[in-house]
């Protein structure tokens, strides 16, 4: 809401607070009347029963109260936003993604607002109106009068809703979104258009050029494998199994974990180490992992192209000295430099493995056995 | 014949004399590729194990006639050497930088199509025709050449398939990596396009994985327009919802982009989908009828 408001989006007053007492203030402040969500980064909050209308104060304190500390797909609430209610006759949708077939932005607008998009998609795909946009050029002031006008009849109202579109396509574009969204985007009873809800995913790969969006990641939900993870440049995914994984490359990490589901396993984890993998990445690695008291065996899945066998295997090495990992260790190394990995591990107790199917076989039958 | 790279590429390399430019220069070199050139601002007029360096792309191409470069150039950069490479007149740029923000792709794709340059990657490992040229990071050795073209969004996964096929003796025509990023330059359509005019190659393996529909505009193309058999593989069937899978694009979002639908979309073109890379070799032998 802070990144639309700066661009001069027309949102509804809000605060965010943490306490039932600070939520009782700011409804206070606001005459009242006031609709309390739940601040988690996630979709369907209101389906969970995390978005609720409060007509005074104490009965904003007492949903404050129900909606801190509620479980949303997972995430704890821990904050809230307490915004004016806005009195309104009509619901919009505008939001703009990154679509990957037409490799190009798209402006969406429906008149369907205030539900789920997808939903609508899904069920009338004729209420959604898109345009795809040169992303060297932007949106133009007459496109973006056409798309309001699939919308809204009142060209004095459609003109609003235009620059609501004009200023979102800014946003999207200054914040290096991969989609920004107004959901709903109303017209209240004197025919004036307000931002009631929004979202904004922001492209990880251009954080390093927005300093400030940067700062407002959310740390809650973050878990210290997870900040270990990043620190460390690993991508690390937390499961419920109980193989833990460590392999090179997003897609064969993927393809180990589906394997280890063939052959009746759990994987704990997922885990790529990336391309040109130093030896304190793997012992990193073999530390978040080894964290999981769950885990009953490590497989080790690398297929060495730049990242060579042998820092791997001197990680790994690195990993057995200096921490007791009391857990088995399947390790199948190969591609660049695998002799000298080979060499290097053949007097440290591990299993080893030729192939990918033989190394998940043998780290699901430990798992198991430890059980 | 091969796709995309083989003995007529003339390769120039952005990014030489840095520490990951020079070691795949030199790993390209020895393979047999025909770097003709490095680019590296600032170094133009020393050379690069014989190779001249030149400060731009544009004396680099008038001077030694590339016709494709490879850019091993800082994220934060990579969008401006792409440009650079394709307005100079090379008319493929393979890009291996990884994490190059999406809007600046989206808007270097734009113009790439108005060059009539085509771009593989960004975030992928490149292209090798086995035996002729090798214009990306991918470990020579495992391929050799044969009738098999394979085309995957993942490195590593790729080699893994490919050392499957080396191990019961099925060579490749080429093998491309065409990247892990919501918006990449060459996808499935485009390389399967190409494969199937290419008369050395007789049966593909299109190896995927979550996020976005590209199989499935795959799986369509296919049963529509390709008269080769294609073999696929799909990564991620066991990946939770809503979470990035290491790759920028490797994503469940809205339910959309599943292992299933794609492997869904693939049986329903008739394409056979192995469940893990060993079974992939014998779905092809079967497929080249060799079984």
């Amino acid at each position: 809401m802070k990144i639309f408001s700066q661009y001069g989006l027309p949102t509804a007053g809000f605060d965010v607070v943490s306490t039932p007492e600070e939520a009782r203030y700011a409804a206070e402040k606001r005459g009242g009347r006031v609709v309390v969500k739940a601040q988690v980064h996630v979709g369907g909050r209101g389906k969970a029963g995390g978005v609720k209308l409060a007509h005074d104060e104490d009965e904003a304190f007492r949903h404050a109260d129900a909606i801190l500390g509620m479980d949303i797909k997972g995430l704890t609430v821990e904050k809230l936003v307490v915004a004016e209610a806005v009195e309104f006759e009509r619901e919009y949708y505008v939001g703009i993604v990154v679509d990957r077939a037409s490799k190009r932005p798209v402006v969406m607008v429906s008149g369907e607002g205030g539900v789920d998009i997808e939903d609508v998609a899904r069920v009338s795909p004729e209420k959604i109106h898109k345009l795809t946009i040169d992303p060297r050029g932007g949106v133009t002031a007459d496109e973006a009068m056409v798309l309001a006008g699939n919308i809204e009849p009142r060209p004095e109202i459609a003109l609003q809703v235009a620059d609501v579109i004009l200023k979102l396509y800014d946003a999207f574009v200054g914040s290096d979104a991969s989609l920004a969204e107004i959901n709903p985007l109303v017209v209240t009873s004197d025919g004036v258009v307000r931002a009631i809800d929004s979202k904004m995913n922001i492209d990880d790969n251009a954080l390093f050029r927005h300093e400030k969006i940067a700062a407002l990641r959310d740390p809650s939900g973050e878990t210290d494998e997870d900040r270990r993870a990043r620190e460390m440049g690993l991508s690390f995914i937390k499961l419920d199994g109980n193989v833990g994984c460590l392999v090179n490359g997003a897609g064969l990490a993927m393809t180990t974990m589906d394997v280890i589901k063939i052959y009746g396993g759990e994987p704990a984890n997922f885990l790529d180490i990336g391309g040109s993998s130093s030896s304190d990445k793997v012992l990193a690695a073999l530390e978040i992992i080894t964290s999981d008291p769950k885990v009953k065996s490590i497989l080790i899945n690398i297929f060495g192209g730049i990242t060579r066998c042998d820092d791997v295997a001197r990680g790994l090495i690195r990993a057995l000295e200096s921490t007791s990992i009391d857990v088995p260790i399947v390790a199948r190394l190969t591609g660049t430099n695998e002799e000298e990995a080979r060499k290097l591990l053949a007097e440290h107790d591990l299993v080893t493995a030729e192939t990918m199917d033989e190394a998940v076989e043998k780290a699901v039958a430990l798992a198991r056995g430890a059980e | 014949m091969s796709i995309f790279v083989g003995e007529s590429t003339r390769l120039c390399v952005q990014g030489i004399t840095g520490r990951d430019g020079m070691f795949h220069a030199r790993a390209m070199i020895e393979y047999g590729t025909n770097v003709v050139c490095g680019v590296t601002p600032g170094k133009g007029g020393q050379q690069m194990d014989g190779v001249p360096v030149f400060n731009t792309m544009d004396e680099a191409v008038s001077a030694t006639g590339a016709n494709a470069s490879i850019t091993f150039v800082p994220a934060k950069f990579a969008a401006g050497a792409i440009l650079e490479a394709a307005e100079a007149g090379v008319d493929l740029v393979v890009a291996v930088s990884e994490g190059i923000p999406t809007l600046d792709v989206a808007k270097v794709y734009q113009r790439l199509g108005e060059l009539g340059t085509r771009m593989i990657g960004p975030n992928c490992p490149g292209a090798i025709s086995p035996g002729r040229a090798k214009v990306g990071i991918m470990p020579g050795w495992i391929h050799s050449p044969g009738p098999v073209g394979v085309v995957a969004r993942s490195g590593t996964l790729t080699y893994e398939v490919v050392d499957q096929l080396r191990r019961v003796g099925l060579g490749q025509s080429t093998v491309l990596g065409i990247g892990g990023d919501p918006i990449i330059g060459t996808n499935f359509i485009d390389a399967l396009t190409a494969f199937g005019k290419d008369p050395e190659t007789e049966a593909v393996v299109l190896i995927g994985e979550i996020g976005g529909t590209d199989e499935e505009q795959a799986a369509r193309f296919v049963s529509e327009n390709l008269d080769k058999p294609v073999v696929g593989f799909i990564a991620g069937r066991t990946a939770p919802p809503g979470k990035r899978m290491g790759h920028a694009g490797a994503i469940i979002a809205g339910g959309k982009g599943t292992a299933q639908e794609k492997i869904e979309a693939l049986e329903a073109a008739g394409i056979p989908v192995a469940d893990r890379p060993s079974a992939i070799p014998s779905l092809v032998a079967a497929a080249l009828g060799r079984d």
